[in-house]
């Protein structure tokens, strides 16, 4: 293993729903430390890509390789269900557009942070508790608040609450799926801020599926373009949006609304 | 402890037909081969509602043989509705001999307490549950939880206990205590105060848990390692009373508050009747009794009618 | 650095868009570009507007794609074509090989000047304590108010914004500098802070390449001139 070896390598990765194309043919590699932007609109594929990247489906053909903490590489489609459980809570996180569905709604935001510590063995009270404390602080929740459910919190304080629940077992890779979608702007503006912080601060690497052109350049160093399940245009973030070169990425960013 | 009898016609021997009981002991079989594994069966209608103990009764009927002896308690009592109820119930369609006392008993079917007179092997112990899945409350989807037993994916029972304690500074669960079995399998032991949990760790009686709405048998083979749940700093406590039981003076048992009048008036009486009775005749007063009859010694154990007409 | 090694090499690089949203309109935009930034010197692009100067910059900097020829950058690993590289090798030479002043600050929401200003110098690895005192300097040579330090340069004027943007572009240790009209919105004085800095950079080795529409201060950078209207016969031919 070598420092710049990829952490997670997608080689020919496609998915048919039965006749209908899912996404073909995307290969990648991700190493610590970068982030990479999927782009496209609804039906383009990249949901059906970040699925396949987090091994929740299986991909139709090609693999996904993973380099774990030990060094090894596995193809995710050769974990067991117990090893892909135990990579999505320590070294992987996975961040959902609706809060909703990456919270336990019914437990304070305090045991939202500590369960996957629990879930890997702490048995600690005091010191989940400390480490949850430390994360809401780092994620901009007010301590205080420590027990009180997600139900309280607004939508941007939900999804801070989110991030700091996959954040806390110090994961290497972190999915994204739309994490600014449905926030204000200014809330969006604050979370971006804060996801960049953390990225550059615990050298994450970062898969994050949007539809928003401004996420990706604010969040990404490079970007993929999808259109009807295939990459279209791929490359630094900067370069593909200012000097894009396919007609759709050129539409795309076209669209975008000047304020 | 009342003689065997002939089982009333036209019943089969304890209720149930010989291929229902037969269905019934291999789920057993596979519970005591898998201890704290909750094993699907095809519970049966039972001549009474759900809640009143068709599952115990079905994992009783099941296991009872012309010799056994068989003890009912509910909430430690024997002269329940309840317990009544379903002493009656196999003494009707099985004939067998019945008691109160637990040290007599072969099979004790329980509604939500242990017995305080330590088991021994040899004797089976029969729950009755309502909810056998302990994670329930926290995954409602029965596909997730399946998979949370087969991978001891758990952390999120710890996660409801933190929770316990961030809301009220300790571990507010008194009843239904989740346990580990062998280290493998989080159990659910019924809702049994969690005074009696430490009663299932290591007991040399055979213990099994029967829950007929929810269609699942589990079981403790005599001798199972059983812990409660707890973090380390909050290490699991059973239950203490300050007050000895007002009957028998007990100071070991599990006590029931009981409301003497409407000024306010309570006190605590074992709630295992055959305990506080059994300490009775052996001469032991509570306060009430010594205040009622000081002069002490053994008094008689009230009589239950066994035989309904 | 020995001053005669170029620390970058253009070799007959071509570049247009093509506009797919208007029927596939190609436009030109330079053709058979070749020049040299050799450490220690600053190379300014002349000709008027339009003629590609700044998009020859950012086709150095990465930001645009390039149709033809090379665009060799002497990164300490050795040299780097920007118009072929991996993504990956253009962010290398991003952190450590060059440094970028943009013409208009890209303002991300919500971070503090300093913070915005020792963002290069912490990616290439610099100490945080000497990236601060670094970057203190810059602000307080560029005559940014120190009370506004703290705050987000989103709500500044332009003037302080490019300010900003200056000591950003300037407070990495790079090899080649990259500067699109640093001074175009800066008053006299501020003017000749930058002059300063560029010539301290001059000094320290570092190769410039730059766009200047002030005629005296780019007369006051400039080593060399490379008027990029020489490129525009081959602009008519594309």
């Amino acid at each position: 293993m070598t420092a710049t070896a990829p952490l997670l390598e997608a080689r020919g990765l496609a998915k048919w729903y039965g006749d209908r194309l899912g996404c073909r043919d995307v290969s990648f590699d991700i190493r610590e430390g970068e982030v990479l932007a999927v782009v496209g609109e609804s039906g383009s594929g990249k949901s059906t890509l970040l699925s396949m990247l987090s091994g929740r489906l299986a991909p139709s053909a090609g693999s996904v390789v993973y380099r774990l903490r030990d060094g090894s590489t596995r193809d995710l489609a050769d974990l067991s269900e117990a090893e892909r459980r135990h990579l999505f809570r320590t070294d992987w996180g996975f961040v959902h557009q609706d809060a909703r569905d990456g919270l336990r709604m019914g437990v304070s935001a305090g045991g939202n942070v500590g369960e996957r510590l629990m879930a890997v063995g702490a048995r600690h009270y005091g010191e989940i508790r400390a480490k949850a404390a430390d994360w809401l602080d780092r994620v901009e929740i007010d301590v205080s608040r420590i027990d009180e459910k997600p139900t309280a919190f607004s939508g941007g304080m939900r999804q801070r609450l989110q991030i700091a629940r996959n954040l806390v077992t110090a994961p290497r890779l972190v999915f994204m799926d739309e994490p600014t979608g449905g926030l204000d702007v200014s809330v969006q503006a604050r979370l971006l801020d804060l996801l960049r912080r953390l990225v550059a601060d615990m050298g994450l690497a970062v898969v994050v599926v949007t539809h928003d052109l401004a996420v990706a350049r604010l969040l990404s160093d490079r970007i993929m373009v999808m259109r009807g399940g295939r990459v279209i245009e791929a490359g630094l973030t900067d370069r593909v949006l200012d000097d894009p070169r396919e007609a759709y990425t050129q539409l795309l960013v076209a669209s975008i609304l000047q304020p | 402890m009342t003689a065997p009898i002939a089982p009333t016609q036209g019943y089969a021997f304890a209720y149930l037909d010989e291929q229902t009981k037969r269905m019934i002991r291999r789920a057993i079989l596979k519970a005591v081969a898998i201890p704290g594994h909750q094993v699907p069966f095809a519970s049966r209608d039972m001549p009474m509602p759900y809640g009143w103990g068709t599952g115990g009764i079905q994992v009783t009927a099941a296991i009872l043989g012309p010799s056994d002896v068989l003890k009912v308690i509910d909430q430690g009592a024997d002269d329940t509705t309840n317990a009544v109820s379903i002493r009656a119930f196999f003494r009707k369609t099985a004939g067998v001999a019945t008691t109160t006392r637990t040290a007599e008993a072969t099979v004790i079917q329980t509604r939500h307490r242990i017995p305080e007179t330590p088991l021994r092997a040899g004797q089976t112990l029969v729950y009755q549950v309502p909810i056998p899945e302990p994670l329930r409350f926290l995954e409602p989807r029965e596909t997730e939880t399946r998979v949370m037993h087969a991978l001891a994916d758990y952390g999120l029972m710890h996660v409801k206990l933190y929770e316990d304690i961030a809301e009220h500074g300790h571990i507010a669960k008194t009843y239904a205590y989740p346990v580990r079995v062998e280290g493998r399998y989080v159990m659910d032991p019924s809702p049994i105060p969690k005074f009696d949990n430490p009663k299932m760790h290591m007991s040399p009686a055979l213990q099994l848990f029967g829950a007929g709405r929810e269609k699942r048998i589990y079981a403790l083979p005599p001798f199972t390692k059983v812990e409660s749940l707890d973090f380390d700093d909050h290490p699991f406590e059973p239950t203490r009373f300050d007050a000895p039981c007002a009957l028998c003076g007990a100071t070991d048992g599990y006590l029931d508050e009981v409301v003497t009048d409407d000024r306010g008036g309570r006190m605590f009486v074992c709630s295992d009747t055959d305990h506080c009775e059994t300490r009775r005749e052996a001469g032991h007063r509570g306060a009430l009794l010594a205040a009622e009859d000081p002069a002490g010694g053994a008094t008689a154990r009230p009589e239950i009618a066994e035989d309904l007409p | 650095m020995n001053p005669a090694d170029p620390v970058l090499e253009v070799r007959d690089v071509a570049k247009s868009f093509t506009m797919h949203l208007r029927g596939g309109l190609t436009i030109p935009v330079v053709a058979g570009v070749g020049f040299d930034v050799c450490a220690g010197e600053c190379v300014v692009l002349g000709g008027p507007s339009g003629a590609g100067k700044s998009s020859l910059l950012k086709m150095v900097w990465g930001n645009y794609g390039v149709d033809a020829g090379s665009i060799r950058i002497a990164s300490p690993d050795g040299p780097v074509d920007v118009a072929t590289a991996e993504p990956r090798a253009v962010l290398k030479l991003r952190r450590g090989t060059m440094g970028y002043v943009s013409q208009f600050l890209r303002v991300v929401p919500r971070v503090a000047t300093l913070d915005v200003v020792m963002e290069p110098a912490l990616a290439q690895g610099t100490d945080p304590a000497v990236a601060r005192e670094r970057a203190q300097a810059l602000l307080t040579r560029l005559n940014v108010p120190e009370r506004l330090w703290s705050l987000p340069p989103a709500t500044f004027s332009g003037g302080e914004q490019q300010r900003v943007n200056i000591a950003r572009g300037m407070i990495a240790e790079v090899r080649l500098l990259l500067l699109d009209e640093p001074t175009a919105s800066l008053d006299a004085t501020n003017r000749a802070a930058v002059i300063e800095l560029i010539d301290a950079k001059k000094a320290a080795g570092v190769g410039l390449l730059g766009i200047f529409h002030d005629a005296d201060v780019r007369d006051r950078v400039a080593t060399r001139i490379v008027d990029v209207t020489g490129f525009a016969g081959a602009r008519a031919a594309a």
